[in-house]
């Protein structure tokens, strides 16, 4: 992990010699030794408060039943692998990882465009009732979602009846819903990243020949990188672990991830270690998705300039 | 492409410089005028089907008796005019009374949430800006609270936070022998901390990311002129990092707000059906007020009040950081 | 230019470009006359299991009628929210498993059909089913809203090995001795009686029949929420003060909700549980059934006594049909099916419960001592919770109250008869006004 990241600034110094906007990647004074104390007792207290449940979630899925669902030890009485076996059991889980990563990966891309091209519009024209369009959409999230289950769900039940299109019971309206979700948020946060982009970019790239759309996605689109990706992430998570509409809004062969773990606590038992084994399972993928994005976290503005 | 660094935060200025952004005279007056609208087609489309029609059902819902006995059919529903609202208002009755207190409850934890969230990520972003061994590994690890299903992350802190069984009675109890008998942190008064720690570590990994973002975007020029200058670290954060920062922050910590503040999912996994009064978050509490007892019409009244005093609050806050940003421009 | 017009025709027809796509992805859209829809709830350890009980069960109706049933195991946690959209939205299951508290709150909206005289006869008749599991079907006076699909009742389950230690001789059957047997146990970390303060409708279920024995009840004959009568306070209060005063509950019960106080039972942390049907989660505890013993719940001392005296509300699984079906005819084949005596004795079977239907009860895989307690309690002394509208929001507010009072108590907090009237006054004022 740390090889990659001096893989990354082993490449960095090419780019720099060019880079209008190089990052901070290392501060150009030596940091003071008292700045360096407070960075590595912060840092030290905050990975702990990290991996406190990460830690209780590894060494639970390796614990017996009997063990998780007695007074908590830091050494198990015994290492078993059996909840990583017996979690395919209790619940269907690849079918339901299957459904996650379908529904929030198609939320996700669907949203992130769909939020880039308003972004855009917000950010760089003026025109008549943005205001009143930014101010509506942010609304939507002062309003309990909960209240919206209810309506949605008979606006989907009418759809269907009327078009034949079923959006509820499928994955295809969770998508719909999960990308409306994110897509507030998204267009506000890239509306600030687009601002923090200097105009003159994509001003330059006009005087180039480009048109507005083209402009966007040559130079906007590569300099706001990081911002896209944090969005992207942002809407990837709100899909992954929404509750409640998965909860009504799928059935037993479009189940989420989100919904489908609470099967591990049944009405006899609760599977704290098949939990944990199921989470930690299911989690891995998404934590290693994170890792390859994350250098095109830091790389964004710089590449963007350098093209 | 040689060009000179524009700061961040010198930006509003340009734009002023040039309303309208691109200054396309070849372009027809129509297609000028039309292209925004295009590029906002597609979210608004969306936002109508599955956020504002809804809201607005909502909204006529909370004028109605939508009880089990009408929601099979909810134009039979008689209309209630303003009883439901005035049913949540009522301070002197106990359903006025728990949402008052629902709410300041909600105030309370959403202002600590936000303000550790905020601090954590920025902080932690900050601190990872500069190389070092294992930075690469912190900025993973970090990011796996915000990975974890929301239902996962929750059940592992209440599986932590049991009060016989769990590991933080355990260590705060067993280990450093604080209070006579371990404590509740599930029902009770503790309940509130046991979720704003949750909230916290659920939550602040999003603003992490979202500083870290935002970080990339200021020139390095910037800390070289400052440190030219002698400017030490702390000035250089303070003077160059976090104004930078404002356009993200703006939005963010309205993000953080709004986000907390109708926060579900964390309560609802960590107390179940029925939160302990000290962490009675008004989410919650409508869910209770309006599924549980099957009155969608109270629910929805107490929604549109929660609405309406939430646009007050971000109008007022659009205000202020608009209007301060340009002043700190001048 | 042409591009960028092409770019944005893209941006824009890209939501109903999405919403195309979603062709054919529905799965409970028409029903078709020779498919249902059916909602299971989950009986056994995990969903998986009740889909490997069902389905062959399924397969055979299926051979029998050319009716293929679809099946979908819905988790507690989601099952009320599912129903609720569905009858919303009318859309929903064929067929439906229904907790059999609910069937009057669900009854009142409207979107069962009522097993009138013609549905029963389809059905096979409605004397088939037994008394008291009938009685929790829906408002007295009112076609039932479903009929009995599984039956169970509460029995005081009891750690041998604990009680021998503590030198009882033999369970309890009155509160006195429950307490009596509670204050031996209580020592060493061990403890009495363990309860589910954070369970809301296990609370409900308790303060029930404890209300009952104080000769109260939560709701007045014509159907009004009376939480404040001064027996309904001392049940209550009885309830919590197995924690509050005699103390031969764990006061960490306070916040069990997952059934914790079944494994605290299992590892012999505690003496007695009052519970329906354990048997199959104290065996994945690791627990023997040799090891546990099983009687009827107790009652108060005197008259009318064990036997007579209410011990138990009547639990149970409810099957209902959605009125909207459109394969009503199938749907009742379905529901004939699934309550004929030879389905109840194969299905009861497998989920540990005792068959609601009197032909199925006979057959001697239910001749057990663990389920004759059961079978007899449902018999002579179950009483089924109030059959009124009200009665999912009775669950809430007075279950919300009786955990708070459990918070108090394990807080140390006093709880008197005052705190607990004010408990009940507040959730009564919670209740919607009639």
């Amino acid at each position: 992990m740390s090889e990659n990241a001096l893989r990354h600034t082993g490449r960095a110094p090419r780019r720099t010699a060019r880079a209008r906007g190089r990052t901070a990647r290392r501060s150009p004074m030596a940091a003071p030794r008292s700045f360096l104390w407070t960075r590595r007792i912060f840092l030290t207290l905050l990975t702990t408060f990290v991996l406190l449940p990460v830690f209780v979630m590894v060494s639970s899925s390796l614990k017996p039943l009997e063990d998780v669902s007695g007074k908590f030890r830091w050494i198990p009485s015994g290492i078993t692998f059996r909840p990583y076996l017996d979690i395919w059991e209790t619940v269907p889980l690849a079918d339901y990882f299957v459904n996650s990563i379908v529904v929030a990966g198609a939320a996700t891309v669907f949203s992130v465009v769909v939020a880039i091209f308003a972004a855009y519009g917000v950010s760089r024209y003026d025109f008549r009732g943005k205001r009143v369009f930014t101010v509506t959409v942010l609304s939507t999230q002062m309003f309990p979602g909960i209240l919206f289950l209810l309506p949605l769900f008979l606006i989907y039940v009418n759809i269907g009846n009327a078009t034949g299109i079923a959006l509820f019971g499928s994955r295809e309206g969770l998508v719909l819903t999960y990308l409306t979700f994110s897509l507030p948020f998204s267009i506000w946060m890239l509306t600030g990243y687009f601002d923090s982009i200097p105009r003159e970019l994509d001003e330059a790239a006009k005087v180039d020949g480009c048109g507005p759309v083209k402009a966007l996605f040559r130079v906007i689109v590569p300099a706001a990188s990081p911002g896209i990706i944090a969005v992207a992430v942002y809407a990837f998570m709100t899909a992954w672990g929404e509750v409640l509409f998965a909860s009504v809004m799928t059935n037993d062969t479009t189940r989420t991830l989100a919904v489908g773990l609470q099967g591990y606590a049944t009405q006899n038992d609760v599977y704290w270690n098949q939990v944990m084994a199921a989470s930690l399972v299911v989690s891995v993928p998404v934590v290693v998705g994170f890792l390859l994005l994350q250098r095109y976290l830091v790389a964004g503005l710089t590449a963007g300039a350098v093209k | 492409m040689t060009r000179t660094a524009v700061a961040p935060e010198r930006e509003p200025a340009v734009r002023k410089a040039a309303p309208g952004g691109a200054p396309a005279p070849r372009r027809s007056g129509r297609r000028r005028i039309a292209l925004p609208y295009l590029l906002l087609l597609p979210a608004l489309l969306l936002e109508l089907l599955v956020h504002l029609v809804p809201m607005l059902m909502g909204i006529g819902m909370s004028f109605k008796e939508l009880t089990q006995f009408y929601i099979r059919d909810w134009s039979a529903a008689p209309w209630a005019g303003l009883d439901n609202f005035a049913v949540s208002i009522d301070f002197d009755a106990p359903v006025g009374q728990a949402l008052l207190k629902s709410f300041l409850t909600t105030c309370l934890f959403t202002v600590l949430s936000v303000a550790l969230c905020w601090f954590l990520g920025t902080a932690a972003a900050i601190f990872l800006q500069e190389e070092f061994r294992g930075r690469g590994f912190l900025r993973t690890l970090f990011l796996v609270p915000y990975a974890l299903p929301v239902y996962t992350a929750v059940i592992t802190w209440a599986f932590m936070f049991q009060r016989d069984n769990g590991l933080i009675n355990h260590v705060l109890h067993d280990q450093l022998g604080i209070g006579d008998s371990p404590a509740f942190w599930l029902i009770g008064d503790n309940s509130f901390w046991a979720l704003l720690v949750v909230s916290v570590w659920k939550g602040w990994p999003f603003a992490f990311l979202t500083v870290m973002a935002g970080l990339q975007n200021i020139p390095r020029d910037m800390y070289e002129a400052a440190s030219l200058d002698g400017a030490g670290v702390l000035q250089q954060i303070r003077h160059i990092t976090l104004p930078s920062l404002r356009p993200v922050n703006q939005i963010l910590v309205l993000v953080l707000f709004l986000w907390t503040f109708n926060d579900f999912n964390t309560p609802f996994v960590l107390f179940g059906e029925a939160a302990p009064e000290a962490a009675d978050l008004i989410s919650l509490h409508i869910y209770q007020s309006s599924f549980q007892t099957w009155n969608f019409g109270t629910g929805s009244a107490m929604s549109v009040l929660l609405l309406l005093f939430l646009l007050v609050v971000t109008g007022v806050y659009l205000l202020l950081t608009t209007r301060g940003r340009k002043t700190s421009d001048v | 230019m042409r591009r960028i017009r092409a770019a944005v025709t893209g941006a824009v027809t890209l939501s109903l470009a999405f919403t195309a796509t979603a062709c054919g992805g529905g799965e409970s859209g028409e029903a078709t006359p020779k498919t249902l829809t059916y909602w299971a709830t989950n009986q056994g350890s995990s969903l998986e299991v009740d889909k490997k009980v069902l389905q062959p069960e399924l397969d055979r109706f299926e051979e029998e009628t050319g009716i293929k049933v679809k099946l979908e195991v819905i988790p507690w946690s989601d099952l009320l929210n599912r129903i609720l959209t569905a009858t919303t939205s009318g859309q929903g299951p064929d067929v439906l498993n229904i907790g059999n508290t609910w069937s009057a709150s669900l009854q009142s909206t409207g979107a069962l059909l009522p097993f009138d005289a013609k549905n029963f006869e389809a059905i096979g008749g409605k004397d088939r089913f037994v008394d008291s599991a009938l009685g929790s079907t829906g408002v007295a006076g009112k076609d039932p809203a479903a009929v009995p699909l599984y039956s169970m009742a509460y029995a005081l389950y009891y750690n041998k090995q604990m009680f021998k230690d503590a030198g009882i001789a033999k369970p309890p059957t009155t509160w006195e001795e429950v307490a009596a047997a509670g204050k031996k146990l209580s020592k060493d970390g061990k403890w009495g009686i363990g309860v589910e303060g954070s369970n809301l409708s296990n609370n409900i279920h308790q303060v029930f029949v404890l209300a009952k024995q104080h000769g109260a009840d939560f709701f007045t004959a014509d159907g009004k929420a009376d939480f404040t009568s001064d027996g309904a306070v001392a049940a209550v209060k009885q309830y919590v003060d197995l924690m509050a005063t005699q103390k031969i509950v764990a006061p960490g019960n306070a916040e069990y909700a997952q059934n914790q106080s079944l494994s605290d039972f299992a590892k012999d942390r505690t003496g007695m549980v009052l519970w329906q049907t354990p048997s199959q989660t104290f065996a994945s505890q690791g627990m023997a059934p040799e090891e546990w013993g099983v009687a009827p719940a107790p009652v108060p001392a005197g008259k009318p006594g064990q036997g007579k005296q209410t011990n138990s509300m009547v639990a149970g699984i409810n099957m209902a049909v959605f009125k909207n079906t459109k394969n009503l005819d199938g749907a009742l084949k379905f529901v004939k099916f699934m309550t004929s005596d030879e389905e109840q004795i194969l299905l009861n079977k497998a989920y540990g419960s005792v068959p609601p239907v009197k032909g199925a009860q006979k057959d001697p895989v239910f001749a057990d001592p663990a389920l004759d307690v059961i079978r007899d309690t449902l018999a002579t002394s179950a009483a089924a919770l109030p059959q009124v509208p009200e009665e999912s929001q009775f669950e809430t507010v007075v279950g919300t109250a009786v955990k708070e009072l459990f918070a108090d108590a394990a807080a140390g907090r006093p709880v008197t008869t005052e705190s607990v009237r004010a408990k009940l006054e507040k959730a009564q004022q919670q209740m919607p006004k009639k």
